[in-house]
Parts: structure tokens; sequence; C-alpha cells
């Protein structure tokens, strides 16, 4: 069969295709996570480099266990492979976990992400929350030890090394002084019941914490909560693509700013300010990065607004109050699943209909 | 009477101790009359009005005649609070209906069906007990009802509008329909742990 010549292929609208496409975002979206990688490797040394080489890897191949499964043909599987979704699934999961995870809790967690989180609602497009959180929910609550503030300075055996063993191994490798993560040391002071000893920990966490420190990611904590600076990189460059817009990010970011910085002003020695809330944690990577998934966001702008103020709030009321240090995961979780309302309750006016005079 | 402030009742009652998420109650409505949004909303002040009617005549009865103690020296009925709160919730929701039809026969039409169909439901028998084992007095009582009923409706509002869009998502033919609400509520409860331990 002959090609016919591009002036005389006769289409309806639309002619004009953006160049916006699934490997296109995709592959921009891991490229942009990149800086945090680098500089959870360079923090955490080679266990970050295995987490995130293993996370990405067990994700690629449970994409196409999945795809299999689900009796798609070899082409449709290779495609999906190729897309990228799954590496950025990876990438993210492995931002999410301590670099001390144990092999399999990185396994578990990839099987996780990509049945529970995606396939089993349809893949690419079709799950409702975001794959990567749902893994680290699930293997928060299902191996707290693992997961918790002490996970982040204990050794780990690797394959076939005893725990012992292991423990011998870090004493003698350890080039780095580690601690308990910025949030948890937070947590811990504020949950002091004597007010003295609660206002006296706020001061000793602002000299171990400066700013400096929070910002460039000399701080412990998962691979992707270490280095601010690396991740606004990242936030950058998805800005620059167009991949991300400032609908969800800042009025979350703001909407923590204010809810941590209300109680701050009213009683400044036993609050952490609102920057180190802001430079802790995984706040950023949610924001930037998770929070701003296309596939379990409002599609609406305005959607968009009240979508991260809610992340926002309930971010802030779960480490102000809450049992656990962080909540940005459970918040974006949580909103992931208000999302089909907020579409529901915010859809943008029909072009050309009459607006309501006001 | 416990040493507990409003807003934490209503906080815990709603977030922490949500009636679906954390403590498993309600889950046959839950279920049942999510698969779309008005349903889900008419349920759910269903249960608002019935709660708080519950706990509201509940709460004398435990106090004044079931508690130990109260009816004589010897006497503890603390027993029977089980069978007479479903007894007296049963038929109280009768009445409550009866009178409703020929009084306001616009929030009857409201309720509808829903009326009838809560109230043998296993969350307002939990929230009567659980409001008088926490030991709350009874205007607590109430709040805490309304409260926990508030969580209920944010349950399964949230929930409804999940499965609406679930039904144009491309779920596997194997876990269409019940099988995927089900996981879809296992991670709606997965995240509503994150406010665990919320102001303890």
């Amino acid at each position: 069969m002959t090609e016919t010549p591009r002036e005389l292929t006769v289409t309806s609208s639309p002619h004009l295709a953006g160049e916006d496409s699934v490997p296109r975002i995709m592959h921009g979206v891991w490229l942009a996570l990149l800086p945090a990688a680098f500089a959870a490797v360079f923090v955490f040394g080679y266990q970050a480099l295995v987490v995130l080489l293993l996370a990405t890897l067990g994700c690629v191949i449970a994409e196409g266990l999945m795809l299999t499964l689900r009796g798609f043909s070899w082409k449709a599987v290779g495609r999906s492979l190729t897309d990228g979704s799954a590496i950025v699934t990876g990438v993210l999961l492995a931002l999410n976990l301590p670099a001390s995870s144990p092999w399999w809790l990185v396994l578990v967690g990839a099987l996780v992400a990509m049945s529970l989180g995606k396939h089993l609602f349809g893949g690419l497009g079709n799950n409702p929350f975001n794959p990567a959180l749902v893994a680290r929910v699930f293997l928060l609550i299902s191996f707290p030890t693992h997961m918790v503030a002490s996970a982040y300075t204990p050794p780990v055996a690797g394959f076939g090394e005893s725990s012992e063993k292991a423990a011998a191994r870090y004493e003698e490798q350890v080039d780095a002084r580690s601690y308990a993560t910025p949030l948890t040391a937070l947590q811990e002071a504020i949950e002091k019941s004597d007010p003295e000893e609660a206002r006296a920990a706020i001061a000793e966490l602002r000299r171990n914490y400066p700013m400096w420190h929070l910002f460039v990611g000399n701080i412990g904590g998962s691979l992707g909560e270490v280095s601010a600076l690396a991740l606004l990189l990242g936030a950058l460059l998805l800005f620059w693509r167009r991949s991300i817009t400032w609908h969800i990010p800042i009025p979350l970011l703001l909407a923590v700013l204010l809810t941590t910085g209300l109680p701050w002003l009213l009683a400044p020695d036993s609050f952490a300010n609102p920057l180190f809330h802001l430079l802790s944690g995984g706040l950023l990577l949610g924001a930037f990065f998770m929070a701003t998934d296309m596939v379990t966001s409002p599609v609406s702008p305005r959607g968009m607004v009240v979508f991260g103020v809610g992340i926002g709030v309930i971010t802030a009321v779960i480490r102000l109050w809450g049992g656990y240090p962080e909540g940005i995961s459970f918040a974006i979780l949580m909103m992931n699943g208000a999302v089909p309302l907020l579409d529901k309750y915010f859809k943008p006016a029909k072009f050309g209909a009459a607006g309501r005079r006001t | 009477m416990p040493d507990v402030t409003i807003p934490g009742l209503v906080l815990a009652a709603i977030l922490v101790n949500n009636v679906v998420f954390a403590q498993f109650l309600g889950i046959c409505p839950y279920l049942g009359v999510s698969k779309r949004l008005d349903t889900a909303l008419g349920m759910g002040m269903a249960v608002v009005f019935v709660m708080v009617m519950a706990v509201a005549i509940t709460w004398p009865i435990q106090h004044y005649l079931l508690a130990p103690g109260a009816l004589g020296e010897e006497i503890d009925l603390s027993y029977l609070s089980t069978i007479a709160f479903i007894l007296v919730i049963a038929s109280l929701v009768q009445l409550v209906e009866i009178v409703l039809k020929k009084v306001l026969p616009a929030l009857y039409q409201a309720l509808g069906i829903y009326l009838p169909l809560i109230t043998t439901n296993c969350a307002i028998l939990g929230v009567a007990i659980l409001a008088h084992r926490q030991q709350l007095s009874f205007l607590q009582g109430l709040i805490f009802a309304a409260a926990s009923a508030v969580g209920f409706i944010l349950a399964i509002m949230l929930f409804a509008g999940l499965r609406e869009s679930l039904e144009q998502r491309d779920v596997p033919e194997s876990l269409a329909g019940a099988p995927i609400a089900f996981i879809t509520a296992g991670i709606l409860a997965m995240a509503f742990m994150g406010f665990a331990g919320l102001g303890g």
C-alpha cells in the first residue's frame, strides 16, 4: 500500500497535537528525581544505591509480571515497560525508604506498588492512589520496625550475613555519625511532659539541625528526605518542562507554613519554626513529585488548589499532634481518595456556557 | 465524667477513631449504599439522625435502670444492656418513623428507606455502647454520637466518589465490582491510620 501524502490526509479535529506523551512525561519525572537520588547516594553511600536499583528493577519486573498476568501481548508489555512509568514508581518508592531497608522490604514494596497500587485498578492512568505511596504506607504499618525512626540508624544484614556480623562490619566501616531524623527528634521534644524539658529539647534541636544542613541534606531520613536543594533542582526541571504547575505544590507548602506557623508564633519556644517543617521530612518530595501525579490529582485548577491545601493541612496536623512524626504520605493518600469528589464539585465551566452573573 | 475536651472528643470521633476506618463498624451500609453519591449522602443523614437519637435514649436507660446499683443496692442489670439497647433503638426508630411520616413528610421523604435500614446497624449499637463505656456525660455522649456520624459521612462520601469513578476505570474483569471496592476501602483505611495517636 502506498503512503498517502501528508497534505492529502483527511482527519477530523484536533489537527494540532501537543508534544506531551506518556513516555515524555514519565522519563522527565525520573530524570528530575536523579539529583535527589545522587544526593541520597552521596549521604548514605552504597546502601542507598542498592535500595534505588533494587526498587527500580523490582517495579519494572513486577509491572511486567502484572501485565503478563492480565493477558497483554508481548508487544503491549514491552511498550508499557519502556514508557518509564514503572521506573518513576521505583525511584519514588526508593526515595521513600530508609537506606537501611533490607532487600525483601524493597521488593515487597515494589510488588505492592505495582499490584495493589496500580494494576488491580487497571494499570497506568486508572489508579486512584499513588502507587509508590500505597507501598510506603503499606510497609510503614506492616513493618514499622524497619520504617520508623530506629530503622535510620542500625545496620542491616546484607545477603546471607548474620546481623551480629553486619553490626561488626558496620562498626568498622562507619564513617558518618548517624542520628534520629529531624522530625523524630522534634516529636520526642514535643512529647516531653515537662514544659521546661520540652523547651530545652527544642533549643537543642535548633542547634543540632541548622537550616543550612536541612537545606543541603546533611541529615538523617529516608533517601528522598535528605536534600531539599536536590529536590528543588528536580522540581525546577519539572516546572521548566511544564510537567507540573504551581496549583498543587505551592498551596500545599503555604498551607504547611501557615498551619505550623500559627502555633509557632503563639509559642516560639515549644514549636519548631515553619521553615524547619518545610525543609525536613518528605514534604518537598511529596509536594513536587507525588502530590502532582497527574493520574491521582484533580483535573481543574481550583480542584488542584483545594487538593494541595488539604494535603498541607493534614500533613501539618499529623506532624504537630499525631502519633507519626511525618504525615505527608498519609495526607496525599487521603486526598487521592477525595479526588473524585473534588473533580465533581470543581468542574471547570463549559466553554461557551452562560456564566453566573455576579 | 472523664477529662475530655469537646474539640478533642469531636476530632477523635471523626478522624482518629473513625467508625468505619478505625473501628470497622457499619461496614454493611458503607459497602451497600456507596455505589452512588446521592444515596450515600442520604444514608449519612439517616445515620446522623438515628445515632444521636440512639444515644439520647440509651444513655438514661443505662444510667437510671441498668447501671450497677441504679435500682437498688444489690441489683446489677448491666448484662442486659446489649439486648435492651437493640430493642429500644429499633422500636424508637419505628416510632419516630411513624411520627415523621405524619408530622414532617419532607424529612421522611428525604431519609426514605435508609431510616429503617440503619436502625439495626452495628455502628448505631456500637456508638451507643461506646458512649457509656467511655463514661461520657449525657451531653458529651450526644456530641460523640453526632461526631461519629459525621465521621461516617466523611468515610462513605469519599468511598462513594471513588466507587463512581472506578466504574469508568479499566479494572480487570475478575476484580470489577465488590472486590475492587474492598481493596479501595482497605487502602483508604490505611491512609486514615495516619491519624493514629492524634492528640494522644
